[in-house]
């Protein structure tokens, strides 16, 4: 029987398995950041064991920061003690850390591609859920919780059962104005929220395979959102290009090696998944969720549903929606593009080929928010900034900002959000802020109407 | 880690699904550098209003429910991978939820911090909230060794990773079991 990619980077990675339970399970990369490792540490300090592996870490300052004014010190108190715990930390472990300021800060989900540091066939964790990410790569990458931080912190390994398999195909030709984040609202619309939980998936078919990595990895950031730990696209030539040359990737013959056993990861024909769904291409439309949990989405000329259900009542209360209504039309005051769903180069593209020649609504705050430090220096040299500003909008500096509000960057209450992030939770982007889920398009269109348009008619 | 063994006590009855972590303990409370304090923020835009007061509607705010156990709706702990959520719970005093769906990673955290996340039948779980519901007083009986449960509406039994039930009943960590691992961790890394 042949392999999936899934094992067979899961099974290379396996040091031992305890009888009847987990396997110990060696990770290649680590990412840590403010919120999720300072209990980790002190766990570690309290019982005097040391960082095992320090050059296998990798630290950068995202959830907790400011996204203006970054040159000034951080005005809320206990934000500036979680980021200076984290230097210290970082310090005293020898750990390397792209802080606030330095030229590869950013999102930890944004930096870790674009400097070659996730590469194809590793295992690799963060106290983040959106780690799922990286498997854009064909990367076994997955979020952990802060007592597993510590594990991996201690031992370079994490005590874990292996997930069952699932595999996605999406086939055929997108219609114009999908996007990669409709793809995936369109998947977690159709399977639902848990759908995938305890599942490992992969994206297999035309419609992964011709898209660039920058979208492969919206789509694998938000596996979670229907469950899975995590999701992998298989590694082919899109891959290798994207990975050579950067930074921490290896360079000559080096490469070629790793190349060459790259190749040997996809999927072999026969392979059975636990799990398989199939969609067809033609059927996506721009998506809009209209709900509080990222399965509630439905299509732009679609109605929002009746369903009798109490949660799902509550939702819709929440969110002062009524079953049968249409989103087009809806008037907007509040606008995120952002994340680590959507905060890359080709994001920017996108919005800025939209607003070019265009201008942003006067009700509409515009929040733009570029994932790294490198992503906001390429929007200044392809000259994106000046489409921009001369469109009305003004940008920010880089983090994960009102994708989960815990800076200053909040929603206020009441007020609708379209937003490129990947939560629809009630208050996740401010108390009593209301989110719609979409992509980078269509926020930009909300941004310069004012409300929700349908794009495929413009 | 706090071992645990056998719990009986009275429930606190919440059907809604897919409660989310972000509901548990929202970001704005995740500043803090030690795990101490998040139990007064469990579900905290959920217990309280707006304007800062108390939310009687609320379940955890009705005297009439007490205990230990929480009762949820499907797919309980979804969202963010925050340990935070399982500390807030702890902290709050829950020993054990019950619903008919955990996430998974809220699953780990919870079992890593000696939280019972114990999972039962939907229709179960509608039967269990019903009853506590209207008879708030009914004791539930946990016993991870036989892992079963015995409630006024009947009697099953639950699944749990044995190499987990071994570290809930003893109070042990991964971390220690990890590090007698060190040998084989060393050869594996010398051979990549």
């Amino acid at each position: 029987m042949g392999k999936t990619l899934f094992d067979k980077v899961w099974d290379a990675h396996v040091v031992d398995t305890v009888k009847n339970g987990p396997q110990v399970l060696y990770i290649d990369k680590h990412l840590i950041h403010e919120v999720t490792s300072p209990q980790a540490f002190n766990e570690l300090e309290e019982r005097k064991i040391p960082v095992a592996r320090p050059d296998k870490i990798v630290a950068t300052a995202d959830h907790n920061t400011p996204t203006i004014n970054q040159h000034l010190p951080i005005k809320d108190k206990l934000s500036r003690l979680q980021l200076e715990q984290l230097t210290k930390n970082c310090k005293k472990n020898n750990i390397t850390l792209y802080g606030l300021g330095h030229e590869n800060n950013g999102i930890v989900h944004v930096i870790a591609p674009e400097l070659g540091i996730t590469q194809p066939g590793m295992t690799m964790v963060c106290g983040d859920s959106h780690t799922s990410t990286h498997g854009a790569f064909g990367t076994i990458a997955f979020g952990i919780g802060t007592s597993q931080v510590a594990q991996v912190f201690a031992s370079q390994c994490l005590l874990i059962e292996k997930p069952k398999s699932l595999r996605v195909n999406v086939n055929g030709k997108l219609k114009k104005g999908v996007l990669p984040k409709d793809v995936i609202l369109y998947i977690i619309a159709k399977l639902g929220t848990n759908s995938g939980t305890g599942y490992f998936c992969e994206y297999a078919g035309n419609v992964f395979e011709e898209m660039s990595m920058e979208g492969r990895m919206t789509v694998c950031n938000m596996s979670i959102e229907m469950g899975a730990r995590g999701g992998m696209i298989a590694p082919d030539e899109t891959t290798f290009k994207y990975v050579k040359g950067k930074e921490f990737a290896s360079k000559g013959d080096e490469f070629d090696k790793k190349v060459a056993y790259w190749k040997t990861l996809p999927t072999d024909d026969g392979a059975v998944f636990d799990k398989e769904y199939s969609f067809d291409a033609a059927d996506i439309e721009p998506m809009l969720t209209y709900g509080t949990n990222p399965g509630m989405g439905i299509k732009i000329t679609e109605k929002i549903p009746l369903n009798t259900d109490d949660s799902f009542q509550k939702s819709l209360a929440y969110m002062n929606f009524k079953a049968g209504e249409t989103l087009i039309g809806k008037s907007i005051n509040y606008v995120f593009l952002g994340s680590c769903t959507n905060s890359r180069i080709e994001d920017f593209r996108i919005a800025a080929n939209y607003v070019k020649g265009k201008q942003k609504a006067t009700n509409v705050h515009a929040w733009l928010v570029p994932g790294s430090q490198r992503v906001a220096k390429q929007i200044q040299e392809e000259g994106l900034d000046t489409i921009f500003t001369q469109a009305g909008f003004k940008l920010r500096e880089p983090g994960c900002s009102a994708c989960l509000a815990m800076n200053d960057d909040k929603i206020p209450e009441g007020e609708y959000c379209v937003s490129t992030s990947n939560r629809n939770f009630e208050g996740r982007q401010g108390q009593g802020a209301r989110t719609i889920l979409a992509s980078p398009l269509m926020a930009v269109a909300t941004a310069v109407h004012g409300k929700i348009i349908d794009i495929t008619k413009h | 880690m706090e071992k645990f063994i056998q719990l009986t006590d009275t429930a606190i009855p919440l059907p809604t699904e897919n409660i989310d972590t972000d509901q548990i303990i929202p970001a704005r409370f995740l500043k803090a550098t030690d795990k101490k304090g998040f139990g007064d923020n469990v579900f905290r835009d959920w217990r309280y209003l707006k304007n800062g007061s108390v939310n009687t509607n609320f379940v955890l705010n009705n005297t009439e429910f007490k205990g230990s156990i929480l009762v949820a709706g499907n797919n309980f702990g979804c969202g963010s991978s925050r340990e935070h959520a399982a500390w807030a719970l702890v902290g709050y005093g829950f020993k054990v939820i019950i619903s008919s769906f955990f996430a998974d990673i809220f699953k780990g955290n919870a079992l890593n911090n000696g939280l019972l996340p114990l999972q039962v039948s939907s229709e179960f779980l509608k039967k269990l909230l019903q009853e506590i519901q209207e008879n708030p007083s009914t004791k539930i009986i946990v016993d991870l060794e036989k892992q079963s449960l015995k409630t006024s509406v009947g009697n099953v039994t639950f699944d749990i990773d044995t190499y987990k039930k071994v570290c809930m009943t003893n109070g042990y960590d991964d971390i220690d079991f990890l590090i007698s691992k060190k040998e084989k961790i060393a050869a594996f890394e010398a051979a990549l």
